[in-house]
């Protein structure tokens, strides 16, 4: 790869991520949504993050794998349930993976 | 802006490893030292970025990189509708607070049924920017010294780091079954659509805001002010 094609993806990827990330803030800006609009939206938070949460624990590129992942993320949701804080959770999830890649 | 710096502090860590782990990747993929820094500044999604410099590292064409980032940041529109309403102020202002939008940010600057703390997205947006930035330029600059720290299992870190952010919006029955059908849709479409789409794809479970009962009935999400408020913090 040469690096001036490099310097391209930088540029429109920043150029296209500035406008995704400023399109709804620019021309809505300060204007209330109309109720069911916002029904829609107070929903998204939810859809979107356990969106991530299985995608980054079980996509692999073009499928699904589970692997070392889960055991991270496992021990993840015991630390959730015994309401330990956010820091603790990472703490024992990459541990976890790691040392399963490890055996 | 000070909540919104606390709240993701415990974030912060991780995605200085995540930075870390972009700028190896990047400088790997022989993007050099400087334009995996440019990108993190100009960029700042890190989902996108791994994935337009993956596809460049496999020799898969510029159209095929800024494509796949474009995807994966696609979900950033609506999202942006979520905050707009909140975001005032001139039309300059709005535009670069909005950049301050990322997951983690977006998510702990919750409040519940459709409400958000911009004073909190922008103290939270600003030290992940300075996080990101900071750790894209260790790993660019210093890679081979410090490592990658994907080998620390810092890739489960992420699905662990979303699951913080999650927990406290599954506030009632309606956001609990948006969750489960924002995933059910996500791990459906992961193996036949590229990435990014099925991220986005996973939004639309968000019409379930649309069955029955009016948004003024969705009253148990106003629970979500008070933890998501604290977001990561409250685990």
């Amino acid at each position: 790869m040469s690096g001036g094609e490099a310097w391209v993806v930088v540029g429109l990827a920043g150029v296209a991520t500035v406008a995704l990330k400023g399109l709804g803030p620019a021309l809505l800006g300060g204007r209330a949504l109309p109720p069911r609009l916002l029904a829609v939206v107070g929903l998204l938070a939810p859809a979107l993050l356990a969106a991530l949460v299985v995608t980054q624990a079980f996509g692999a590129g073009d499928h699904l794998a589970v692997d070392a992942r889960v055991v991270g993320l496992a021990a993840a949701a015991v630390a959730l349930v015994a309401r330990a804080p956010a820091l603790v959770l990472l703490a024992v999830a990459a541990p976890a993976t790691a040392h399963v890649r490890m055996l | 802006m000070r909540g919104g710096a606390r709240a993701v502090a415990p974030l912060a860590v991780a995605v200085l490893g995540f930075g870390i782990s972009f700028g190896v990747l990047a400088r790997s993929a022989g993007l050099g030292p400087i334009a995996p820094i440019v990108m993190s500044a100009t960029t700042f999604a890190g989902s996108a970025q791994f994935a337009a410099v993956s596809v460049l590292d496999a020799a898969g064409g510029v159209a095929a990189a800024v494509l796949s980032a474009v995807l994966l940041n696609a979900r950033y529109v609506p999202i942006g509708v979520s905050v707009a309403p909140w975001m005032t102020g001139g039309f300059g202002s709005r535009l670069l607070r909005a950049q301050l939008v990322v997951d983690e940010s977006w998510a702990v600057s919750s409040r519940g049924g459709g409400r958000f703390d911009v004073d909190v997205l922008v103290g939270a947006g600003v030290i992940l920017y300075g996080t990101w930035v900071a750790g894209t330029a260790a790993g660019a600059l210093a890679g081979d010294l410090i490592g990658d720290p994907e080998r620390l299992g810092l890739d489960a870190a992420f699905p662990a780091l979303f699951l913080v952010l999650l927990r406290p919006q599954l506030t009632g029955r309606r956001p609990v079954l948006a969750a489960a059908l924002g995933a059910a849709t996500a791990l459906a479409l992961v193996p036949v659509a590229p990435p990014g789409v099925p991220i986005v794809s996973a939004a639309a479970a968000c019409l379930l805001g649309l069955a029955g009962r009016s948004a003024r009935a969705t009253g148990p999400t106003d629970e979500a002010g008070g933890s998501g408020a604290r977001g990561a913090g409250v685990g």
